[in-house]
């Protein structure tokens, strides 16, 4: 599986959207086989198609006060916080190459970032029913994808920094009422994003044909 | 005319949700562009027009789900 690796850095939203279609007409045009845009966020709420506004917790002033962007996208999914603790990673693949199907894709995302956590000597889990990551319970890893002539772009983000995770309770994530956790928060001690997206990009190299 | 069908999305998924249509009866479409939107699980999957012509009826509105095979709508 051929996969072109771009590290955005930390970026504003937008900037790692107009990457994503970049790299979709890329992909589309067969110039790569797949791509995958890793970054981290400046703090940014994005709310999916299955958005109910009520999932915000507080109004849009308070969110500029807090210097927390708000954008609508076409993912699936509700509501989610982006933020500069997280890894955040869009695997834009082209599943006419894979196999054609959506909850296997969710599946194999979810598979990539277990194993990615199994690295840090973190025991993760899927949940029947949910799509994400979990580690004792709570929410470490969130997915939402979107799917255009079987070109995948969106996806997915994990929690890694301790110290981004209270901007969540400016929302119900997935507008449920769930805990979330970080890497750093399980671990007890400090984690590089780095040395987390360096893992994960080997983890999705093995990806199942 | 053609009729717009829930098509395969996966092994093991019966059924989806509409959850956009980006065209409105009485509006043209070309063939390919992007139709409707439909969701499941996490997902969302953008249903090209099976032809150009004119969106003559949504038969499964925003919100609601459909069965793979289902018929979502017409070109005429």
């Amino acid at each position: 599986m051929r996969i072109e690796f771009s590290d955005l850095g930390l970026v504003y939203y937008k900037d790692s959207y107009k990457a994503q279609l970049e790299a979709f007409n890329r992909v589309k045009e067969g110039i790569v086989e797949h791509a995958l845009l890793s970054c981290s966020h400046f703090p940014v709420i994005t709310l999916g198609r299955q958005a109910k506004t009520n999932n915000l917790l507080v109004s849009e002033r308070e969110l500029k006060e807090k210097g927390v962007e708000l954008f609508n996208i076409e993912r699936g999914g509700d509501i989610t916080y982006h933020g500069p603790g997280q890894l955040t990673a869009y695997p834009v693949f082209n599943l006419n190459l894979l196999k054609k199907d959506l909850h296997l894709f969710l599946r194999n995302l979810e598979q990539v970032i277990i194993g990615t956590l199994a690295c840090f000597n973190l025991k993760a889990e899927q949940r029947k029913g949910l799509t994400g990551v979990w580690v004792e319970g709570k929410k470490i890893a969130s997915i939402g994808i979107s799917v255009r002539q079987w070109i995948s772009f969106h996806g997915l983000s994990i929690n890694i920094k301790d110290d981004d995770l209270a901007n969540f309770s400016l929302i119900r994530p997935c507008g449920m009422d769930i805990m979330i956790t970080s890497m750093e928060s399980v671990l007890n001690k400090p984690i590089e994003i780095g040395e987390v997206e360096k893992i994960f990009k080997q983890e999705i190299l093995k990806w199942p044909k | 005319m053609a009729k717009v069908v829930l098509p395969e999305l996966g092994e093991n998924i019966t059924k989806a949700t509409v959850s956009y249509w980006f065209i409105q009866p009485g509006q043209q479409v070309k063939e390919k562009e992007d139709l409707v939107e439909l969701t499941t699980d996490k997902a969302t999957f953008n249903l090209p027009s099976p032809a150009a012509g004119t969106l003559k009826q949504i038969f499964i509105q925003e919100g609601d789900t459909a069965n793979v095979g289902d018929v979502l709508g017409e070109i005429e």
